[in-house]
């Protein structure tokens, strides 16, 4: 406990400052992973416990195609394309497989290629720490915000989540594609009788949950330290944050993260060893007085 | 599908008559002439490897067929009961080590912890739907992981309970000599075993069966299904810390994997191999996973591929456990002979 800590943060513009884009990037990222688990989860009712495995093979993706190209711009695509199409192989060949039967099973699915994902890249990248280092484009002077020092690649992370949030947001709401996965959410046999092929929407919308999972984790690159196992801790506060909004919304999702980066940053500040019991205590009160979390609807 | 398996296999055998007969007084005796061959078997084979798979077994048989409790008789599927794993592990160790009270005294205690930390978290999870369930119980893991990583000055974080556990002598029992703590497991496995299979057949274990197929009508007769969910989840937990308490013993330690994830995946993976509709898959199960985790190390670093692949394996290809094959034989065989007999 350091509440003095806490309170003298809270009175200087610049420690705020400071705190609240760590707390923003912590959160952003995580919205990338969990938006991801809670499309899945709306559209195929299964819970991809996997999904960390996408961040991961994200980080290293990027990180590899960085190292080759040398460009940044690359490697964000190459984060993102790899692991949606690794969403599509896995969901067209394994968990298309497990639809509709008991949880046990989905779970055990996932599990083991939680193992295999792991030891592949072991495998490939070694068991080592590796950090693929800011790129070039953005070693510049940190912008100074009301004292608080701001490095401009936060800034990018943070307008690439939003622009990503905004476009799912919209897709989902305004566009045909859009309408028919949630149509397919709802009432996968009756799309299935107007033609449409919902394998196929399946299979796009793990994609797609691959791919955000996989851009999140290419945006962490530059920041944080890659290693063999990274996804799994981000798959539980991703977890947390979609019950914490309730599974199944994007604006839940949304400010769930946000909740929690917030939650993380702050209360390191004020309870350095009890940053990740805040998460659960928060978590816990969401689930005791409102089980279906913040923008849930009730499942039927 | 296992339900209809359990359904088909008790309309050929009669067992849902036959089964509704709790008798203790046999299973009782087959406990005793179990732990006897067992408690002897040092006499015949008397290789530590032996002994040494044998506590394995006891500590990891006594946490999966608990999870058999929640998973295949109550229909919860746990994720995270491998914390309570751990948090006996722990809380037995840190008892022996802080201060220095008898084993008797330190397991009882450790069962206490246990059983206060079950109730506030089952509370909390056993309303939620299965994959939430799973999900927050595996949240709670982690949480308890964390705290056990981050707490250094209590619990050594990342490098465990060093220093070993103590483990004075007892009633003449002394469990720092190999042979004594190789009896002690067994007789707490199957004094375990014994227990939950009284719990699996009484009336308490048929409500739950009956949770498990049908919840709206288990609570429209009048069942508390909450309180009947609550009090599985809290039983089950006691069993998982008695296995981890023999782990401790066994290691004369605790460490952090012991409260991690993978070993709740270890528990379904386990319940998975051997199968869930019948009591003592988790236990054929145990030992398969033995076996094969120690085969897979020996041979090559990357176990996970591996293990994965096998529980890819048993999920996608085989789709149930190898006592369910036994049982299923078995069916089909008395149909056979019940064809020719009359």
């Amino acid at each position: 406990m350091d509440l003095d800590a806490l309170t003298g943060c809270l009175a200087s513009s610049a420690c705020l400052v400071t705190q609240t884009t760590s707390g923003f990037i912590i959160g952003m990222l995580l919205f990338l992973v969990a938006v991801g688990l809670t499309l899945i989860f709306g559209v195929l009712k299964v819970v991809n416990f996997s999904h960390g495995a996408f961040y991961m093979f994200g980080a290293y993706f990027a990180m590899t195609a960085y190292q080759f190209t040398g460009s940044f711009a690359l490697a964000m695509l190459c984060g993102a394309a790899g692991t949606a199409l690794l969403g599509l192989a896995f969901e067209r060949v394994f968990m298309s497989r497990v639809y509709g039967r008991d949880v046990l099973m989905q779970l055990l699915v996932c599990y083991a290629f939680v193992l295999i994902f792991d030891d592949v890249v072991r495998m490939i990248w070694g068991p080592e720490f590796k950090s693929m280092g800011m790129p070039a484009a953005f070693q510049v002077m940190p912008l100074f915000i009301a004292g608080g020092v701001v490095p401009p690649y936060y800034l990018l992370l943070i307008s690439v989540a939003l622009v990503a949030a905004v476009i799912l947001g919209l897709g989902l709401s305004r566009t045909r594609l859009g309408k028919v996965i949630r149509a397919a959410a709802h009432n996968p046999g009756m799309v299935s009788a107007l033609g449409i092929n919902t394998g196929l929407i399946y299979g796009g919308v793990f994609a797609l949950g691959g791919m955000l999972a996989g851009l999140a984790g290419a945006l962490a690159a530059p920041v944080r330290s890659l290693t063999p196992g990274m996804g799994f801790s981000v798959l539980i506060e991703s977890f947390i944050v979609t019950v914490i909004g309730g599974m199944g919304s994007i604006l839940g999702a949304l400010i769930g993260a946000l909740l929690i980066g917030m939650i993380r940053s702050f209360g390191s500040l004020g309870f350095p060893l009890f940053t990740e019991g805040l998460m659960y205590l928060f978590m816990v009160i969401v689930l005791v007085s409102k089980p279906t979390g913040l923008f849930g609807k009730e499942v039927a | 599908m296992t339900e209809m398996q359990a359904e088909q296999a008790a309309k050929v055998l009669d067992v849902s008559h036959i089964q509704a007969k709790p008798r203790p007084h046999r299973d009782a005796l087959i406990a005793l002439a179990v732990f006897v061959v067992l408690a002897l078997l040092p006499m015949i084979f008397s290789s530590k490897f032996l002994l040494d798979f044998v506590i394995r077994c006891a500590a990891y048989g006594l946490f999966a067929t608990s999870l058999n409790l929640l998973v295949g008789y109550t229909g919860l599927t746990s994720f995270g009961h491998g914390m309570f794993f751990g948090l006996g592990a722990y809380s037995f160790g840190l008892m022996m080590q802080k201060t220095g009270v008898p084993v008797p005294v330190a397991f009882v205690a450790a069962l206490a912890i246990t059983f206060a930390v079950a109730l506030v978290i089952g509370a909390i999870c056993v309303r939620l739907k299965e994959i939430y369930f799973a999900f927050v119980t595996l949240a709670f893991q982690m949480l308890i992981h964390s705290t056990i990583l981050s707490w250094v000055s209590l619990t050594g974080g990342d490098q465990g309970l060093r220093g070993g556990i103590p483990r004075p002598p007892f009633l003449g029992i002394d469990l720092s000599n190999h042979l004594h703590l190789y009896v002690v497991s067994c007789a707490l496995l199957v004094i375990g075993l014994f227990l939950m299979h009284q719990i699996a057949q009484s009336p308490f274990g048929y409500t739950l069966r009956m949770i498990r197929d049908n919840a709206t009508r288990a609570s429209f007769i009048g069942i508390d299904v909450w309180r009947a969910k609550l009090t599985v989840f809290v039983l089950a937990a006691l069993f998982a810390s008695t296995g981890g308490i023999i782990m401790a013993l066994f290691v004369s330690g605790a460490y952090p994997e012991f409260s991690y994830w993978t070993i709740s995946g270890e528990g379904i993976f386990i319940n998975m191999l051997g199968g869930v509709t019948t009591f003592l898959g988790p236990m054929v199960g145990t030992a398969l996973f033995l076996i094969l985790n120690d085969t897979v190390t020996r041979v090559t670093d990357y176990h996970g591929i591996v293990l994965g692949i096998v529980i890819l394996f048993f999920a996608i290809g085989l789709r149930k456990g190898l006592m369910d094959f036994v049982v299923e034989w078995y069916v089909q065989r008395r149909e056979r002979s019940g064809e020719r007999a009359p």
